[in-house]
C-alpha cells in the first residue's frame, strides 16, 4: 500500500506541475478533475486496514463532486464565455513551473520540520509535502492567472490541498464536518459559476484583471 | 575474463551501433506501410564515405577538418564511460557523469565551430539552433545524474545506474526526463527531424551540410555511438540487472533492451510531429521539472 500511496502522491505533485504549465482551459479542468478522483482513492487508500462506511462514503462524494459535477459546472462556464486559453498571465508557463520547483522544495523542507503523527502512520514522507504543494499551487493559481476561470480552479486545487493535508495529518475528522466542507466548496464553486457568467455578459471577457478598471 | 568483459561490450557497442538507426527507420517504415532501407544502410552509408576524397572549402581553416574527428573521438571515449547491461563501464570513477556530458559538450562545440567556420549563414543557424537546445538539455541530464546520485550514494556513471531501480518513484521521473533528453541530443523527433531537407526545419543536418566523404562518415559513426551511449543509460534505467549474474545473460539483455529503444523511437516518430519550434523549450523545461522534482523527491 505504500508504494501505491507513494505512487499517488508523485502523481498529485505532477499534476500540480501540469496545471501551472499548461494554459488551455479544457485540458486544466481534466486535470482538476483527475486530483478530485486521485484525492477520493487517497483518502481510501491511506484508511486501508480499517475501512469504515464513513471512509467509503466520504471518499465517493468527493471524488463524484470533484471528478464529475466541478468539470461539467466549469466546462459549461468555458462554453458559454468562448474562451479556450489563458492568454498572458501574469507569469508565463515557463517561470510558472519554475516556481512550481521551488514551491514545491519549500513544502518538503515545511513538511520535514512539522510533527504530524498521523503521516507517520499511514506510512509516507511525502503526504504533508505533497499536499502543502497543492495548497500552494492553489494560491499560486489564483494569484498569477488573469481569468476568472483559472482563478476558480486555482480555489479548487487549494481545496484538494487541504482535503488531503486533512486525510493525511488528522484522519479522524468527523464525517459530519468533512461533509459540511464539501458542500461549502461546492456551493463557491457554483456561486463562481454564476459569477463568472455575469463578469462574461456584462463585459464580453473574462479577465479579473481589468476589473480593477471599475474602480471610481 | 572479468576484466575483459567491459572491454568486450565496448567493442561491441561501437561495432553495432550503426545497425540501431537501421533498426529506426525500419521502424519509420513499416509504420509508413514502405519496405525501407536495408538494415545496414548506415553502415553502406559509413563505408562509402570512407572510401571517398573529400573538397573543402577556400574559406575552410583546419578546424573544420578537425571537428568530425574530435567529434568521433569524443563520442568514442564517452562510448568507454557508458555501463551496459547492469555492469560497470570500461572506465569509472567518481565524477565521471561531468566528463561524460562534456564530451559530448566537446563533440557538440566543435560541429558548431565547423560549421561556423564555412561561413555559410544558413549553418549559423542551424549551430544556433543545436546550441540553444542542447543549453536545455543538459541541466535535464545534470539534474537527474544528480537525483541518481543522492539516491544510490554513488558518484560514477556505473554506481548511479547499476544501484537505480525502477521500483522507487524518483527514478521513474528521472527515466522520463531523460529520455526525453535522449531524443533532444540525438535530433530525433519531436525536436528535430533527421530526414528532413527543409531549411526552416533542419537543426542537426544543417551544421554537416558541407562535410562531405571521409568527413561525414565520420558524423555519422560519432552520432551512432551518441545514440548507443544515451541509449545505453536508459536501458540501464529500466532493467532490473545485477552485476553478480553471467555476463553473457547481461549483455544479451542489454542488447535486446536497445532494440527495444530503438523502436520506441521508431515509434514516437511515427506517431508524433514535430513540435513548433518555440513550443521546444517548453517542452525541454518540463523535463527539466521533471529532474528536478525527483532530485527534490530523493532530498526529502
Amino acid at each position: 500500500m505504500k508504494e501505491a500511496i507513494e505512487l499517488g502522491l508523485m502523481a498529485l505533485v505532477l499534476s500540480d506541475m501540469a496545471l501551472l504549465g499548461i494554459g488551455l482551459l479544457s485540458t486544466c479542468i481534466r486535470i482538476v478533475a483527475f486530483q478530485g478522483v486521485l484525492l477520493g482513492l487517497f483518502s481510501v487508500a491511506v484508511n486501508w486496514g480499517f475501512l469504515t462506511p464513513r471512509v467509503w462514503i466520504l471518499a465517493a462524494v468527493s471524488g463524484l463532486l470533484k471528478g464529475v459535477v466541478y468539470p461539467l459546472l466549469l466546462r459549461r462556464a468555458v462554453s458559454d464565455a468562448g474562451v479556450q486559453r489563458e492568454i498572458e498571465p501574469y507569469v508565463g508557463p515557463i517561470p510558472s513551473v519554475l516556481a512550481g520547483i521551488a514551491l514545491f522544495g519549500a513544502s518538503v523542507w515545511i513538511g520535514g520540520r512539522l510533527p504530524l503523527t498521523g503521516a507517520a502512520e499511514a506510512g509516507s514522507r511525502l503526504i504533508v509535502s505533497a499536499s502543502l504543494m497543492t495548497l500552494l499551487t492553489g494560491l499560486f493559481l489564483v494569484a498569477a492567472r488573469k481569468k476568472a476561470l483559472t482563478q476558480t480552479l486555482g480555489y479548487i486545487v487549494f481545496e484538494n490541498g487541504i482535503f488531503a493535508f486533512g486525510v493525511a495529518s488528522v484522519g479522524e475528522i468527523p464525517a459530519l464536518v468533512e461533509l459540511g466542507i464539501l458542500l461549502d466548496a461546492f456551493v463557491a464553486v457554483f456561486v463562481m459559476g454564476i459569477a463568472m457568467y455575469h463578469i462574461n455578459r456584462e463585459f464580453d471577457h473574462l479577465d479579473a484583471d481589468r476589473l480593477n478598471a471599475l474602480k471610481g | 575474463m572479468q576484466t575483459f568483459v567491459p572491454w568486450i561490450q565496448f567493442g561491441i557497442g561501437l561495432v553495432l551501433s550503426p545497425l540501431l538507426a537501421g533498426i529506426v527507420n525500419r521502424t519509420k517504415a513499416f509504420f509508413a506501410g514502405r519496405r525501407g532501407q536495408p538494415l545496414l544502410q548506415v553502415y553502406y552509408d559509413i563505408a562509402k564515405g570512407l572510401a571517398k576524397g573529400a573538397v573543402f572549402s577556400r574559406t575552410a581553416t583546419w578546424i573544420f577538418r578537425a571537428g568530425p574527428l574530435i567529434g568521433a573521438a569524443a563520442a568514442v571515449t564517452a562510448l568507454a564511460l557508458a555501463p551496459f547491461g547492469g555492469r560497470p563501464a570500461a572506465v569509472s570513477f567518481p565524477g565521471d557523469p561531468i566528463l561524460f556530458l562534456g564530451l559530448f559538450g566537446l563533440m557538440r562545440g566543435l560541429t558548431v565551430l565547423a560549421a561556423l567556420d564555412t561561413g555559410s549563414s544558413f549553418e549559423g543557424m542551424g549551430a544556433s539552433r543545436e546550441v540553444f537546445f542542447s543549453a536545455l538539455t543538459e541541466p535535464v541530464m545534470m539534474l537527474g545524474f544528480l537525483a541518481l546520485a543522492r539516491e544510490s550514494g554513488a558518484l560514477s556513471l556505473s554506481g548511479i545506474l547499476n544501484a537505480a531501480s525502477l521500483e522507487r518513484p524518483e527514478t521513474a521521473l528521472v527515466a522520463v526526463a531523460l529520455f526525453i533528453a535522449f531524443l533532444c541530443e540525438n535530433s530525433r523527433i519531436p525536436f528535430d527531424d533527421p530526414n528532413t531537407h527543409l531549411e526552416l526545419t533542419m537543426i542537426h543536418e544543417v551544421m554537416v551540410l558541407d562535410h562531405g566523404g571521409p568527413d561525414f562518415a565520420l558524423i555519422q559513426a560519432g552520432s551512432a555511438v551518441k545514440f548507443w551511449c544515451l541509449g545505453s543509460l536508459i536501458v540501464n534505467l529500466f532493467l532490473p540487472l545485477r552485476p553478480d549474474w553471467p555476463w553473457t545473460a547481461n549483455t544479451a539483455a542489454g542488447l535486446a533492451a536497445m532494440a527495444v529503444l530503438a523502436v520506441s523511437v521508431g515509434v514516437v516518430e511515427s506517431v508524433t510531429a514535430r513540435l513548433r519550434l518555440n513550443r521546444v523549450p517548453q517542452l525541454l523545461a518540463a523535463a527539466a521539472a521533471l529532474s528536478a522534482l525527483a532530485l527534490i523527491f530523493s532530498l526529502g
